[in-house]
């Protein structure tokens, strides 16, 4: 995790732009990562290399350390072995070139969509659509002035997925992104998806379903500890 | 990375003061507080007044505990530290952030609103004044102290109880250092001055200790 390197758009350059697109050229490789949680192994011997353009679907069964392959990603999460290299892209560090959307929506409930958005907005910089874009794009515009906590939990999801156009990071972790969303909301998510590889954007999503993700490589985690009871203990 | 930041203290100001935020809870507890005393102690001028700076100050102490347990908390269960993470701004900067607006919403209307109360537990207007003062160099570091607290506790539920055990012991020095400060404005051996600049430098402390620890709470939460 003690990977660096330049981020064109991050250290005060103009980001190569033509419309809404950046141009990534990002890649990212993941050498025999392992992960331990409250002393129990849940993974070991991860490896994978994505190129632009490339997408990853996460999948294995409950517990098997999906979401938790996604929290050593983004940087909440030490990993117990292994290593995680990013090229092409700058001087931050990776947490400061990726998305996140997950379970956790990252929202809050007093706040309006467009609050929380134009929030994301500032916090992460590197600009991209206006809030009110963003959400138009996901079909919620009529939600800008809402508060999010008179959302549904569908709604509220799109507005979480909202924030994936609002600025431009290159690598999008998503964790069951389907997950309350409607056979159109996922079709609309398939497209963004493509349109964010075909600028040479990665996707890692961890999943339980097809996702739309066309010739993504999919990555299945096998629990290393063999049906046991659930080896993930929440403490939250 | 300013920008970050102040879009962070932004959020939180306008989230205090929306339903469920603890903008104004605060302010009315410390007065609640300080308005009980004289009911316990009875009408004694001269008491209240000796001990009146004593009063402001445990109930500046006990407010700061007021939605202190919140914090991180909320940010924690919502997503948001998740999203706070990928943020150009290392770790440290947001919890720099986050306290500088738990301070902006209860230390600074306390010291603000204290010449009032002291009213309440007739302080003259000198004390008053030295009062305000102290409590306006003091309330900073309740807060960073309390911060690293609401760091540990943000994955516990009902962590509030620990919390304040975990930080009441840490601010003794301040409250000892700010009620002595405001006692020594109304007579005493030792000058305004000394006391002032010993909480003002425990402030200080208080802030990079506070800051770096609460940082590194929150960094791994395993």
């Amino acid at each position: 995790m003690t990977a660096r390197f330049r981020c064109a758009w991050q250290s005060g350059m103009e980001a190569p732009r033509v419309g809404d697109r950046a141009g990534y050229r990002v890649r990212l490789s993941v050498d025999n990562l392992a992960c331990r949680r409250s002393g129990r192994r849940i993974f070991s011997g991860l490896t994978f290399a994505l190129a632009p353009g490339d997408a990853l679907a996460v999948t294995g069964r409950n517990g098997a350390g999906k979401s938790s392959l996604l929290a050593i990603l983004s940087g909440r999460l030490r990993p117990d072995a292994g290593r995680i290299d990013v090229a092409e892209v700058g001087e931050a560090s990776l947490p400061e070139c990726l998305h996140v959307v997950g379970h956790r929506d990252g929202l809050k409930s007093a706040l309006t969509a467009g609050e929380n958005l134009l929030f994301a907005q500032k916090l992460l910089g590197a600009a991209r659509l206006s809030p009110r874009d963003a959400l138009e794009r996901l079909g919620l515009g009529h939600a800008h002035d809402l508060p999010v906590g008179y959302l549904s939990a569908g709604q509220r999801r799109r507005v979480a997925l909202a924030r994936l156009l609002v600025c431009h990071r290159p690598l999008w972790l998503l964790d069951e992104p389907t997950a309350a969303l409607d056979t159109a909301s996922q079709a609309l998510l398939a497209d963004l998806m493509a349109a964010h590889r075909a600028d040479g954007g990665l996707v890692i999503a961890a999943t339980h379903q097809a996702l739309g993700l066309d010739g993504a490589a999919e990555l299945r985690i096998e629990a290393s500890v063999a049906l046991e009871p659930e080896p993930m203990e929440d403490w939250a | 990375m300013t920008r970050a930041i102040l879009a962070l203290i932004a959020r939180d100001l306008r989230l205090a003061g929306r339903v469920g935020g603890s903008g104004a809870l605060s302010l009315v507890f410390f007065l609640m507080i300080v308005a009980l005393v004289p009911f316990a102690l009875g009408p004694d001028l001269n008491l209240l007044s000796r001990i009146g700076p004593a009063i402001l100050w445990l109930a500046a102490v006990l407010s700061t505990l007021i939605g202190l347990d919140r914090l991180f908390q909320a940010d924690e269960e919502d997503g948001s530290l998740d999203l706070m993470s990928a943020a150009p701004v290392p770790l440290e900067g947001v919890v720099l952030a986050k306290v500088t607006a738990h301070w902006l919403t209860t230390g600074l209307p306390l010291a603000l609103a204290s010449p009032l109360f002291g009213l309440l537990v007739a302080l003259d207007g000198t004390a008053m004044g030295a009062t305000a003062l102290t409590l306006l160099a003091g309330t900073p570091a309740l807060s960073f102290i309390g911060a690293v607290g609401a760091a540990l506790t943000a994955s516990i539920r009902r962590g509030g109880l620990i919390l304040a055990v975990l930080v009441l012991p840490l601010m003794i020095p301040s409250l000892i250092f700010g009620v002595s400060a405001a006692q020594a404005a109304t007579g005493g051996t030792v000058p305004f001055l000394v006391p002032l600049a010993v909480l003002a430098a425990l402030t200080l402390i208080a802030a990079v200790v506070g800051t770096l620890a609460a940082a590194a709470a929150l960094r791994w939460p395993e």
